[in-house]
């Protein structure tokens, strides 16, 4: 039976010493910090999107004005216009109750007399469209609501989302760093492999064998290593990312609620093993050669 | 017959010392049978190596199956090795391998089916008298059995050279008797059989043998018409 390109008969050619060298265990552990870093970098992204896309096409209409009545009649010809105007998907007007429950935590209960001006706002749903002429809106706003002032979300949204992405591409930096540390993780194991078998590759050789030949019998045998360790590693950095979802899906918080990991990140995870394993196995492949093409 | 093996003015250094081996100039026919001998350090064992590709000389030109090997490119080289069989001084088995899968290697190599290669490992298992031992490791055989287990290894894929490097140095007399029967067997099926000795009392036991003689690094009978008793003795 052929195993990774190795049949039986050429496995024996090397003691099994599987598990035998640090070099599962230092995969395992770099796995458990590149599966977390890889989570941490698409939660990131994708919260990143959803912030964008949800608080992105959102914007705020405040009407400020002592005179309560104009401050309602602006208020209403603004939302008379925006439930005409292309790009919207809703314009609502917060009610008095929703205003109280907003200023209760700065003013407290006693700070919610009726004498205090409130502002009339006008929350407002765009679509991809809206949110691209969104400047034209506004205009058409000021005009119906000369007091109005208008605070678009994705402003001061931008600033968090700019943070959330750079983490994003950090997390991505550190899982290539760590695909790094792995092909060096697996250089040293090869090299020392070559070494303990020396003996082995000599007679090999002598009878004829290619170095591919030699080659494959230790590709096979690393990347069953380096799979095993990134399997490890990888089910020690699910346990983790599944206990800080849990965390974090405490907290409830809307922005930090966000940071959540897609099912399609998922995936990836699982991945990475096969690709811990295929990384090992042509890097081994590539020093293994390298190394034999330096003799006779 | 004609040269399988040709060295011209070959030189050979370790290093920055002397010479190891200095104007070596000899033919090797095909199918011809040539004991190598001279006293230790005489250098038998590195004119070896250079005959089977493990050594390339450091001056001279090395001419194998009528194709310059000094210069030949690395990735030729397995192709060369295939057809040579080799007997190591020091046997190099494989110690974590059976008897039979020390054998069979040469043929795995060759990417012989794991089907088509069992009988003759079997048979040459029981040629050289390890039929019982087939799944017995290195490390637990006798010398004079590892040895025989070489020797089964160096010929199961009929190599058109057969060079074996002491051969009955741990084998008892019966023993080198078949052995030598069986290169001899090798030699009549056309095998070029080279063997390094210091075992003055095997040069007479193949009539048909040359002897090329080592001395210091330099080849005392580069034409191999000295013969062990030289025929112009009437032996």
């Amino acid at each position: 039976m052929t195993v990774l390109g190795a049949s039986q008969a050429e496995r024996r050619l090397l003691p099994e010493g599987r598990l035998a060298g640090p070099m599962p265990w230092v995969i395992a552990i770099m796995m458990f910090l590149t599966a977390l870093a890889a989570a941490g970098g698409l939660a990131m992204g994708s919260a990143a999107n959803r912030l964008g896309a949800d608080l992105g096409r959102q914007v705020t209409v405040q009407i400020i004005l002592a005179d309560t009545d104009q401050r309602d009649r602006e208020a209403g010809a603004a939302q008379q216009l925006l439930s005409h105007e292309d790009g919207v998907i809703s314009a609502r007007r917060l009610g008095d109750q929703e205003m109280q429950t907003l200023l209760r935590p700065w003013l407290g209960d006693a700070g919610l007399d009726k004498d205090i001006p409130l502002p009339a706002m006008i929350d407002i749903d765009l679509t991809g469209a809206g949110r691209d002429r969104l400047d034209q809106i506004a205009g058409a706003i000021r005009a119906a609501a000369p007091h109005a002032r208008i605070d678009d979300h994705a402003g001061f949204i931008a600033p968090l989302v700019g943070l959330i992405r750079s983490l994003g591409l950090l997390a991505g930096g550190i899982v290539v760093m760590m695909a790094g540390a792995t092909a060096a993780a697996v250089v040293l194991a090869a090299r020392s492999a070559l070494n303990t078998h020396r003996r082995t590759i000599d007679v090999m050789h002598m009878m004829g064998a290619t170095d591919v030949q030699v080659a494959r019998l230790f590709q096979r045998r690393i990347a069953l290593d380096a799979l095993f360790g990134a399997m490890v590693g990888l089910l020690a950095a699910i346990v983790v990312i599944v206990v800080l979802g849990r965390r974090i899906g405490e907290i409830g918080s809307g922005l930090v609620g966000s940071i959540a990991l897609p099912g399609l990140a998922w995936l990836v995870l699982l991945c990475l093993p096969l690709l811990a394993g295929l990384l090992a196995l042509l890097v081994a492949r590539i020093t293994v050669q390298r190394a034999l093409g330096q003799t006779l | 017959m004609s040269g399988i093996v040709q060295f011209e003015n070959v030189g050979l250094r370790y290093g920055t010392g002397a010479e190891t081996l200095s104007d070596l100039s000899f033919t090797l026919a095909a199918g011809g049978f040539y004991f190598l001998t001279g006293p230790s350090g005489a250098g038998k064992t590195s004119l070896l190596k250079m005959l089977y590709l493990s050594q390339r000389p450091t001056r001279g030109a090395i001419r194998l199956f009528d194709e310059d090997v000094v210069q030949l490119r690395r990735a030729r080289l397995p192709g060369f090795r295939r057809r040579i069989g080799v007997v190591f001084q020091d046997f190099r088995l494989i110690p974590h391998l059976s008897a039979f899968d020390n054998i069979a290697l040469p043929l795995r190599i060759a990417g012989v089916d794991e089907r088509d290669l069992v009988t003759p490992v079997r048979e040459m298992l029981a040629w050289v008298g390890l039929a019982d031992r087939a799944s017995a490791h290195p490390p637990t055989l006798s010398g004079g059995e590892q040895q025989r287990v070489a020797i089964a290894r160096a010929v199961i894929g009929r190599p058109e050279i057969l060079v074996a490097d002491e051969p009955t140095g741990n084998v008892d007399p019966e023993m080198a008797a078949r052995l030598l029967h069986l290169f001899d067997a090798l030699n009549t099926l056309g095998t070029t059989i080279v063997v390094a000795t210091h075992d003055i009392h095997l040069l007479s036991r193949v009539a048909s043998a040359n002897v090329m003689r080592l001395d210091r690094g330099r080849l005392q009978d580069p034409t191999g018409a000295l013969r062990y008793p030289p025929k112009a003795d009437g032996h």
